[in-house]
């Protein structure tokens, strides 16, 4: 039961936009989380009949639903744009669906128009035009109707990546509160990890086309499959730095060696690939086991209550997401510290994970 | 009061006097005997008379004339948006092979001269046996009237999202309801925009309309033609005529006034 993808492929003029995807989708809320063209785009439009896959198959509860018409199949979606039909008042927008359908009485129509406007508070808007709303009312309109006919599968593609933080915060929240009502299949997809981690439901990660992990998001953010998983769902994206084990000692390449990690031992591959969260990059030593890295200041970036400093480094930019305001100069010879405790390991052949740190580091992270 | 407003007024008022003195001169030879006409020069009409109007809306040779050329303008402009829209909405939705080069090969037959064209519709319509009605001057009209729409309604058709035909999709909208009820809504300007054209350019169009009529479809423009005679040009009723050619253009602009700005904005006029 639920949907199921087999084997989806997709070009777009001879280039590739999606390899084999296979994953199935239960019902309940299912984030599908991924930078800018990594195919999620596509594959909802695939999931929702509004693009036909090249090769591959689409089951919904068993109905093989490759190649039936959008028309003809019970589902809803939301774009990132905010799109309603802008010559009818937002009351016709959402009874649109149902009015459609023919199944639902007047009455019937009326009163789930009322009962969502309330869930969406929509309330005293109902009258008015698409074009005399704010964005994100117009995106509630648009929700209350992809939420009007009850679909089996309900799509949202970056349904909040427009509006400004507050709102999307509120509406979030919101949203949340919905979907855990709905009986429906929901796909929603997001380019922030931190949003996807909000929802703390079970995501898909996708790059370039590719399923990279599947699973709760806390599990992907705290034991990344690979590398690349490290750096797409983490923001600012995870530190990775090349290493060699020697012995009892770890050393990061244009950094001082120390002792080897506790949670690395028994890892017989002596190329490694380090990785560090942002967050856990200090400017003070907190231990004797710290590795100590010395750069320039690159750029700083104060976003208020934080400050971004990336430091060009012999093995490359780090990025140290610090609290508090830290002005610096541009090429000032600075240190960093990353705490052994807070360590990532990959196998620098495949970039797959091999040790990430203890859950309980994250704690005061 | 600014020097500068004022200037900019008297400059303007300047303007529109030199704009409007023709149509001005016009009017009032229009209510003018034919003898104060040709006789001294006079700012105003010092005998004024609606005689000329009066004969063009008795006599069925004058007011047929304006009959015939509302009747194949109203139904050439049909035509030309009935077969426009789909068209448009073709062009501005899906790439099909040569789509391009059929589209500029659309607006070429505006550049080419009308007489090109000419001679074969003259023969295709009489086989057909449609000469000297107006559904021949309407069809012949659309020659250079489709293309012109398809161009205007092409480029308001992209500026709606296709998001908007998906979710109509998604909604259960069959496709010719979501042409009527959504689409046409949403373009209403640039139908209006369209529409004006076509309405404009057939009305002004004397060539085909005076070559594929003959006594039964006669247009006003042809009509008025009769005014010179061996005896001289009756200017008061030529005038008098010209003036009633000015009304429906002038309701036209009227309806469309603030889509032509839309259209105008949209870059497309």
């Amino acid at each position: 039961m639920g949907l199921e993808l087999q084997g989806i492929t997709k070009a777009v003029s001879g280039e590739p936009w999606l390899y084999g995807i296979d994953v199935t989708f239960e019902r309940g809320l299912n984030v599908l989380a991924g930078p800018t063209l990594a195919g999620k785009t596509t594959l909802m439009r695939i999931a929702a009949g509004l693009e036909r896959p090249d090769d591959g198959k689409l089951i919904l509860d068993g109905e093989d639903l490759t190649g039936v018409s959008v028309r003809k199949r019970d589902v809803a979606f939301v774009y990132q744009e905010f799109i309603n039909y802008p010559s009818i008042s937002v009351t016709k927008n959402i009874a649109s669906p149902l009015v459609r359908s023919g199944d639902f009485s007047e009455q019937q129509i009326k009163d789930r128009v009322a009962e969502l406007a309330e869930l969406l508070k929509l309330g005293p808007y109902l009258d008015r035009l698409p074009g005399e709303l704010s964005g994100g009312q117009k995106q509630r309109v648009a929700i209350a109707r992809a939420l009007a006919k009850k679909s089996k599968l309900l799509i949202l593609d970056e349904p909040l990546a427009n509006l400004d933080y507050k709102l999307r915060e509120e509406l979030r929240e919101e949203l949340e509160a919905v979907f855990t009502q709905e009986d429906a299949i929901v796909l929603y997809s997001t380019t922030e990890p931190q949003e996807a981690l909000a929802f703390s439901s079970h995501t898909v990660i996708m790059n370039e086309g590719r399923i990279l992990q599947m699973g709760p998001a806390i599990t992907a953010y705290r034991q990344p499959g690979n590398a690349t998983v490290a750096r797409v769902f983490s923001d600012p994206p995870m530190n990775l730095i090349p290493a060699k084990q020697a012995g009892s000692q770890l050393v990061l390449t244009g950094a001082a060696k120390g002792p080897r990690p506790q949670h690395f031992h028994e890892i017989e591959i002596s190329d490694l690939l380090i990785g560090i969260f942002p967050h856990q990059v200090k400017l003070e030593r907190q231990s004797i086991d710290d590795f100590e890295v010395v750069g320039r200041v690159a750029l700083a970036e104060l976003t208020g209550s934080e400050t971004f400093l990336h430091v060009q480094t012999e093995s490359g930019r780090l990025v140290a997401q610090l609290s508090g305001v830290h002005t610096r100069p541009l090429d000032e010879e600075v240190r960093v510290y990353l705490p052994s405790t807070a360590l990532f390991a990959f196998d620098s052949s495949t970039e797959n994970l091999l040790r990430s740190p203890e859950v309980s580091d994250f704690a005061h992270g | 009061m600014s020097k500068t407003f004022s200037f900019r007024r008297f400059g303007m008022s300047f303007y529109f006097i030199l704009l409007m003195l023709p149509i001005y001169w016009m009017v009032s030879m229009s209510v003018q005997p034919n003898e104060d006409i040709l006789g001294s020069f006079q700012w105003f009409p010092s005998n004024f008379t609606l005689d000329n109007y009066r004969t063009i809306f008795t006599d069925s040779s004058w007011y047929s004339g304006y009959i015939n050329s509302i009747q194949y303008t109203l139904m050439n402009t049909v035509f030309s948006l009935t077969v426009a829209l789909p068209a448009a909405y073709a062009f501005s939705r899906y790439s099909f092979a040569g789509d391009n080069q059929l589209f500029f090969w659309l607006l070429t037959n505006r550049m080419a001269p009308p007489a090109v064209f000419l001679l074969p519709m003259f023969t295709l319509f009489q086989s057909f046996g449609i000469l000297d009605t107006t559904l021949a001057v309407a069809l012949a009209h659309m020659l250079f009237n489709v293309p012109l729409s398809v161009w205007i309604l092409e480029g308001f058709i992209s500026g709606i999202p296709r998001s908007i035909d998906e979710t109509a999709a998604i909604d259960g909208y069959s496709f010719p309801r979501f042409f009527i009820r959504v689409l046409i809504p949403l373009i209403k300007s640039g139908i209006g925009v369209a529409a004006f054209f076509c309405f404009m350019f057939s009305w002004v169009e004397l060539l085909f309309a005076r070559t594929l009529t003959a006594a039964e479809a006669k247009p006003i423009a042809v009509t008025m033609t009769r005014t010179v005679g061996a005896s001289g040009v009756d200017w008061g009723l030529l005038t008098a005529a010209g003036s009633l050619t000015l009304i429906p253009g002038v309701i036209v602009i009227w309806f469309v006034r603030k889509h032509i700005a839309t259209g105008f904005a949209l870059g497309r006029v």
